[in-house]
């Protein structure tokens, strides 16, 4: 090691990269990545949460992997490198919810493998891991699939609230008794469409609160 | 008035930028061009002077709306009686019965409508302008009139600031305002949109007289129920059951008119917008398989919302197309699509929501390719000579 100098392990810089794709640099809301997963997932709140951590398992160990072999990695096949470590993360973390979590896993049904082609994964190890040591490439990970699952659980906790009633199969709505009173659940929420307007409605409301994202024309 | 005009004089220096109430300018400003014609004059170049502003063009619009809303108010009155099996009502009666019933969903909607654009307007420092008049009476007149006053206002709330504020307001929005209301409330309850309960004024509470059916015409045609289906005198002046506003043909009509004579509304598209659900009606009458695809083209044109959306929908200004040879395309494809649901598609008995809010999506694009058009065969002219 030529390099003596050594940074320590949870310097500004690498907190930043933890910390800044959950608000300023989120990958669904200033991105725009991973969209369909995010509309998919998020009726109820509990596969939201499993789809979160998920993805943060398989992107965080994947960009470890892909970054300790940037170096022996030729750059022409370097995307189906990319693709065979993912899948078998994927296929790891599937069939051990298959295995331990029977019931979430049937409601997530092909979107865990559809991990595979959510574009936030592909996107970082491209974009940061195959530049960067493993340790930062770690917490890049962590960062970009919590500000994924923070989207996430958001969205999720609004469709679950609105749409059911309840939060995480807690009925509110029954407890608070509006039922009674003649309030009905909205099967709007249970739609695709309506995670769209609410992810719609976080980006607004992120970007009214951070003109800095706003785009110039 | 040379009173009231004194106080607004007074108090008007308060308002403008550095005074007393200047973040509420925009509500002064609102009710002062409500009382008295605005005092602002352009100074420079040349302009064409017309009544016809924003404001003349949504009272005619209410004004056509009218005959629609009457009608509708007897006819909430008299499907009651017949559910129930009252006799003896008068016809001011049954009007007077109907009309209390939507006073309430006009109230609302317009309560919760303009709350939310003027709140919007002081927000964004616009100017309050009349955007929301007409649609505030279009949605309590394509409600069934036993929807919840609740469910009203959340979908009011949703379609003008999802359909109509992020977009920027009156004149920005791409979906008509009052069907993105109507759709919402479809989709998100549509225990209280759909069915044969609905549409008649206490049924969803109350059993109705044996015998007695409050299912619509387009309901009973997606049954293959065509022998109980009202005959077409009825459908066409109305006395059917359905959304306040669309049943009589005849009151919309008179609407059309008013509509057509005062340049407000677009005949291109009402024609054209028939013209091609006739079409299509006759496309399936001779190649049609199924029992609905047989039934006589011109019933498309009487049942359910067909009638109203052709006239007050589809030629909303704003949504349809801009272009007149882009009009004839947006209307006959809109009256084709009308079609097309109701007769193939499992799900929703009626096709004209869903139709024109499809070709509200698409009418840019048509304008597009007109213009483009428009613009090559120019070209092409330039270049021969």
């Amino acid at each position: 090691m030529e390099n003596v100098e050594k940074e320590p392990l949870l310097s500004a810089k690498n907190i930043k990269l933890m910390t800044n794709p959950l608000g300023q640099e989120n990958p669904i809301t200033v991105q725009v990545l991973g969209i369909c997963s995010a509309l998919a997932v998020t009726v109820k709140m509990k596969p939201a949460i499993v789809m979160a951590v998920s993805v943060m398992v398989v992107l965080a160990v994947s960009n470890v992997v892909i970054s300790a072999m940037r170096k022996s990695v030729p750059g022409r096949i370097r995307i189906i490198v990319q693709l065979v470590v993912i899948a078998t993360m994927v296929i790891i973390v599937d069939q051990f919810l298959k295995a331990f979590a029977f019931d979430v896993s049937k409601q997530l049904s092909v979107f865990v493998g559809l991990i595979i082609t959510n574009c936030i994964i592909m996107g970082r190890l491209e974009a940061f891991a195959l530049a960067n040591k493993p340790w930062p490439a770690f917490l890049d990970g962590m960062g970009n699939a919590g500000g994924y699952g923070l989207i996430l659980i958001i969205v999720s906790f609004f469709r679950e609230l609105f749409g059911s009633g309840t939060v995480l199969g807690f009925p509110v709505m029954e407890k608070l008794g509006l039922y009674k009173t003649g309030y009905e659940d909205n099967g709007m929420m249970i739609l695709p469409p309506m995670a769209l307007i609410v992810v719609g409605l976080i980006i607004w409301f992120q970007r009214s609160r951070n003109k800095s994202l706003i785009e110039t024309r | 008035m040379n009173f009231l005009l004194k106080q607004i004089k007074k108090v008007k220096p308060h308002f403008e930028k550095g005074g007393r109430f200047e973040k509420l300018r925009s509500v002064f400003d609102g009710f002062e061009t409500f009382i008295f014609v605005p005092e602002k004059v352009t100074s420079k170049g040349s302009h064409i002077r017309d009544y016809m502003d924003m404001k003349r063009t949504m009272t005619v619009v209410i004004l056509a709306l009218l005959p629609a809303l009457l009608f509708g108010s007897y006819n909430i009155g008299l499907q009651h009686t017949r559910a129930f099996g009252i006799e003896g009502w008068s016809l001011m009666q049954m009007f007077w019965f109907g009309f209390l019933k939507i006073l309430p969903l006009i109230i609302v909607s317009y309560g919760v409508g303009l709350g939310i654009e003027f709140v919007v307007a002081q927000l964004r420092g616009h100017e309050i302008n009349e955007g929301y008049l007409v649609t505030g009476m279009l949605i309590p007149l394509i409600m069934p009139i036993d929807v919840p006053l609740w469910m009203v206002a959340v979908s009011v709330a949703f379609a003008v600031i999802i359909g109509k504020e992020i977009f920027g307001g009156t004149g920005m929005n791409i979906l008509n305002p009052a069907l993105t209301a109507r759709a919402f409330l479809f989709f998100s309850y549509p225990g209280w949109m759909t069915g044969d309960s609905v549409w008649i004024e206490g049924l969803t509470k109350g059993t109705a007289v044996d015998g007695f059916s409050g299912a619509t015409p387009l309901a009973l045609a997606k049954l293959d129920e065509f022998d109980r289906m009202p005959s077409v005198t009825d459908m066409i002046i109305g006395t059917i059951p359905g959304s306040v506003g669309e049943t009589s043909v005849i009151a919309i009509l008179i609407g059309a008119l008013i509509l057509i004579a005062t340049g407000v509304g677009s005949w291109r598209i009402m024609l054209s917008m028939t013209l091609g659900a006739l079409g299509m009606g006759l496309l399936l009458n001779i190649s049609g398989s199924s029992e609905y695809s047989q039934l006589p083209a011109y019933y498309h044109l009487i049942m359910g919302g067909f009638a109203f959306g052709a006239v007050f929908m589809a030629t909303d200004p704003v949504t349809a197309a801009q272009t007149n040879t882009g009009k004839w395309i947006y209307g006959a494809l809109t009256g084709i699509m009308v079609v097309i649901i109701r007769v193939f598609n499992p799900a929703y008995p009626e096709g004209t929501m869903l139709a024109i809010l499809l070709m509200n999506v698409f009418a840019p694009l048509i304008d597009h390719f007109v213009v483009n058009a428009n613009i090559n065969r120019r070209l092409k002219r330039v270049k021969t000579t």
